[in-house]
């Protein structure tokens, strides 16, 4: 038998890395490209001001696939978490600010808080995001059923839902599709608390508070597992040792290579041509790259039927999330908020009408007045990262939609004057403190790692988009319509966040070889 | 655009109303895609002999026709349609039809190869908006042109002398499937060696504002020769004898489909001659692979029916007497003296060797009988007389 050639990842991001790993070690020959100078793409750590480095999208490792961390022996090729259960503390220009620990505690004002109310919702929260965790533990099933090994999977999916019992499945069914908002006016009435919880669920979504469907990106959000960790030296650590594991495993790993264009051949893809000319074959291709840039940009429409093409071009994708990091010259005072909580997660949502209002201007395609924000000072749990006494602050900013009117080029500054004035209102005196600011706007980040939109999730986390749906149906089972070519990235079940799960899925399905429906 | 009135009229008339309206002495009319058209003129039978054995014009303006150009429209139709768009070359016109992603038919047209990279492509349905659809990633211009073209089927066996005797020189030497242009009056005249008649036969395209000069000429060079025009029914008698389907009749449009399983595939239209896997991807092509290894659930058969009652409505029986198929479309064919159908089959039923039956209802002065008649599959068309593919073609 001649040797077969080898399968060519696309893109080292987690996903890719991910996905990469388990193909090589199931004792296939992998080479793995990347179009930067260096692997991670969302998981990256850069130094934006000489001496100072900061995650450079995700800065929070939130869920990360327990199975992949185990599998690939994460700890042993140097993964360390400066903490593992950071706090969420809820910022407010006045008030002394509330803190939500991991054990299920809040603390603060006391008027703010209905322990009771609490407790039933995180009660709730964790039976159904339990249900939800079961699907992300397997590949999406096919809703027409082939045979019974086909079966099996499907009825998995419903029993997991039909196990919560009665009350709680009809429960389920009813919150599934309703707005945040609705769903936590049922609970609450300190707007504290509902700002926070707002918050979490439209956090690298195109919704806000009041959006349909935003309980089911809660529920995503919580199925990922409670505790947010924060890797020391930065989520490029986590591509570190990723990358490490790869290189182990026999991953051939090439750097500053990027795919002009996928090569097809009798409807099959047969390899990849770089942007220098150069063509690799390869027996299967797996892209980690958001759907849209996977199909419409390196296979091309000609490649694809006319209906799939169009739901491609359908994908929900329009990222909404900015970053900004500050080099600080001091750690700052926020409001309200005690010496041992300030390395925690802090959040700028002080209700959940202020998280709406933040939003309502996406819909005009305009960037939010007064933006919501995740914000962490890593450098007061991880030294590494800023010169002694000095510090970094990182802050995911929403909403800056990646489709502003008129472009980000002339909107940049007046977008960073309402992030520092935002701040200052939180943090009076940390304007002082700069000496630098980077601002990363959804263009920016789609130019830096490429993703279309610039979107987190490569598309949004919505029921519509969501198990044999994602990234649209026909290419659910990480397999697509053209043979050989195969998706692994956020795009696909389970969807974003820093999971690695559709990394591991996808290696599954490349390993049976099995074509899209 | 038609006028801001528009609204005022809800059927148009062709731009041969004038004579055509003249012509029909039976003012019977019907309504093709929001245009006036003759059922028939004088008399179906005579119309249709006059088809068969001089020559007949008939108003096929209304067919809705579509501009495809641009730098990606071949790239473009082969994605669009199941043949190879390739092989067909400037001046040539090809028969296609084009499917949904499960592989069923949306509808069935020509596509004319007018000029390098410029195509008409004239269909049953109107087709823009899945022709928009489909073109996201192409770079192709894509234009409804139907009330820019008049057109008109010259059929027949005197066809070709018509032409002549209006002084196109040389129209004898036009193959079947292409075309060729003349000049006439102040405009072009196309004329492609095409119809849906089974016959020698052209269609002639030009700008509605020579339609009435177009029909006049025609006529005045016809005279000697025994043209006529010819409606509707005359021309369905005409396509079922040549063996040609017709979307909305023979089969569903895919996309105005409701229930599962009323649409049909290509193969199952007996049309597996259009459907080319060795040429670039299109819409549908997984799906009619998978028909193809699976094998399909229909097959369209061409039934000689015993006797002569014609099966309207009927169903089609095994020898078994079990229901398994209908009849899509019926009529007493004059050139070969026989009842003949379309006929939907579900398979396995229908293999050559399988005895076939259609249960006939019909009356007699109010009396309704019912008969059982045997029939056989035919392959290929009812009639098709040699002069239909010879080049030069016969003078009559």
């Amino acid at each position: 038998m001649t040797e077969r050639a080898p399968i060519i990842v696309i893109g080292a991001g987690h996903n890719g890395l991910v996905c990469a790993t388990y193909l090589a070690r199931a004792g296939r020959k992998v080479i793995l490209l990347e179009a930067n100078a260096a692997v991670g793409g969302a998981s990256s750590t850069h130094e934006f001001h000489p001496g100072f480095r900061v995650s450079t999208i995700a800065h929070l490792l939130h869920g990360f696939d327990p199975i992949v961390a185990r599998d690939l022996d994460l700890h042993r090729h140097g993964l360390r978490m400066a903490q593992d259960d950071l706090r969420t503390v809820a910022l407010h220009p006045t008030e002394k600010a509330l803190v939500f620990a991991t054990n299920g505690n809040v603390t603060g004002p006391a008027p703010e808080i209905d322990q009771a109310a609490w407790r039933r919702f995180l009660a709730a929260r964790e039976r159904y995001s339990t249900a939800l965790g079961r699907w992300h533990s397997q590949a999406p099933p096919r809703l027409l059923a082939n045979g019974w090994r086909e079966v099996l999977p499907l009825a998995k999916l419903a029993w997991s839902v039909r196990r919560l019992g009665r009350r709680d499945m009809r429960e389920l069914l009813r919150v599934a599709t309703m707005s945040v908002d609705d769903w936590l006016n049922e609970y609450f009435s300190s707007p504290r608390i509902k700002g926070a919880l707002a918050l979490d669920a439209v956090l690298g979504t195109r919704a806000g508070p009041r959006s349909g469907g935003t309980v089911f990106a809660t529920l995503h959000r919580a199925a990922a597992g409670g505790r947010m960790a924060l890797p020391q030296g930065g989520m490029g650590s986590l591509a570190n040792a990723l990358a490490a594991t790869a290189r182990v495993a026999g991953v051939e790993l090439r750097l500053n290579s990027r795919v002009a264009a996928l090569e097809v051949s009798a409807g099959r893809v047969t390899g990849v041509r770089l942007t220098t000319g150069e063509t690799l074959i390869g027996s299967a291709i797996v892209s980690a790259l958001d759907p849209r840039q996977t199909f419409l940009s390196l296979l091309g429409v000609k490649h694809l039927e006319a209906e799939f093409s169009r739901r491609v071009q359908h994908v929900r994708a329009i990222g909404t999330a900015a970053r900004l990091h500050l080099a600080l010259s001091s750690a700052p005072d926020f409001q309200g908020v005690s010496a041992a909580d300030l390395g925690q997660r802090l959040v700028i949502a002080p209700d959940s009408d202020y998280v709406e209002r933040a939003f309502n201007p996406v819909k005009y395609r305009e960037h939010s007045l007064q933006p919501v924000m995740e914000i962490l000072l890593p450098s007061l749990l991880d030294q590494s990262l800023a010169p002694a006494g000095q510090h970094v602050l990182s802050a995911t900013v929403q909403y800056a939609p990646h489709d502003l009117n008129g472009g980000w080029a002339q909107a940049r500054e007046r977008f960073l004057e309402l992030c520092l004035a935002t701040l200052e209102e939180y943090a009076p005196g940390l304007r002082a403190r700069i000496l630098h600011a980077e601002l990363l706007t959804p263009a920016d980040i789609e130019r830096r790692i490429g993703t279309t939109g610039a979107h987190w999730h490569h598309g949004e986390l919505a029921l519509d988009q969501y198990l044999m749906l994602r990234p649209v149906p026909g290419a659910a089972q990480y397999a697509t319509p053209v043979a050989g070519l195969y998706l692994c990235s956020a795009g696909t079940h389970p969807g974003g966040g820093v999971l690695g799960i559709a990394g591991r899925h996808a290696s599954a399905a490349v390993l049976a070889g099995g074509d899209a429906p | 655009m038609r006028d801001r009135d528009h609204f005022q009229i809800a059927v148009y008339p062709t731009p041969f109303h004038p004579r055509t309206s003249l012509a029909n002495t039976l003012n019977l009319w019907h309504r093709w895609k929001d245009c006036t058209v003759a059922d028939a003129f004088t008399d179906v039978s005579l119309e249709y002999t006059a088809l068969r054995n001089a020559c007949t014009v008939f108003d096929l303006s209304p067919m809705t026709k579509h501009r495809i150009e641009g730098p990606d429209a071949l790239p473009y139709l082969n994605r669009l349609v199941t043949r190879d768009v390739a092989k067909i070359k400037p001046g040539r016109v090809g028969y296609a039809v084009w499917c949904d992603e499960q592989g069923q038919v949306i509808d069935d047209g020509t596509i004319f190869h007018l000029d390098n990279g410029v195509y008409r492509l004239c269909s049953q349905e109107r087709q823009l908006d899945w022709l928009l659809d489909c073109a996201v990633g192409f770079n192709v211009a894509i234009k409804e042109e139907t009330t820019d073209v008049a057109a008109l089927a010259l059929q027949g066996p005197t066809s070709c002398a018509v032409l002549k005797r209006m002084g196109l020189a040389g129209i004898e030497t036009l193959s079947p499937f292409s075309i060729r242009s003349y000049q006439f009056s102040d405009t072009t005249l196309q004329i492609s060696r095409t119809g849906f008649t089974g016959d020698l036969g052209y269609e002639l395209w030009i700008a509605p504002g020579e339609a009435l000069h177009l029909w006049d000429a025609l006529f005045a060079a016809g005279s000697a020769v025994g043209i006529k025009p010819m409606g509707t029914l005359a021309l369905d008698i005409s396509r079922i004898e040549a063996g040609f389907i017709q979307a909305g009749v023979d089969f569903l449009p895919a996309d105005r489909a409701v229930r599962p399983g009323r649409t049909r595939s290509p193969f199952e239209l007996d049309l597996a001659w259009l459907v080319d896997f060795s040429k670039p991807n299109f819409t549908g092509r997984r799906a009619l692979q998978f028909e193809q290894a699976r094998g399909s659930k229909y097959r369209l058969l061409r039934l000689d029916v015993e006797g002569n009652k014609v099966a309207k409505d009927a169903f089609v029986y095994n020898s078994r007497q079990q229901v398994i198929g209908v009849v899509t479309s019926h009529v007493w064919s004059p050139a070969i003296k026989a009842s003949i159908a379309l006929a939907s089959i579900e398979r396995p039923d229908g293999d050559p060797q399988d005895e076939l039956f259609v249960d006939i209802y019909y009356q007699k002065e109010l009396q309704w009988s019912r008969k059982m008649a045997r029939c056989r599959p035919v392959s290929g068309p009812f009639y098709s007389p040699e002069r239909r593919k010879q080049t030069p073609a016969p003078d009559f």
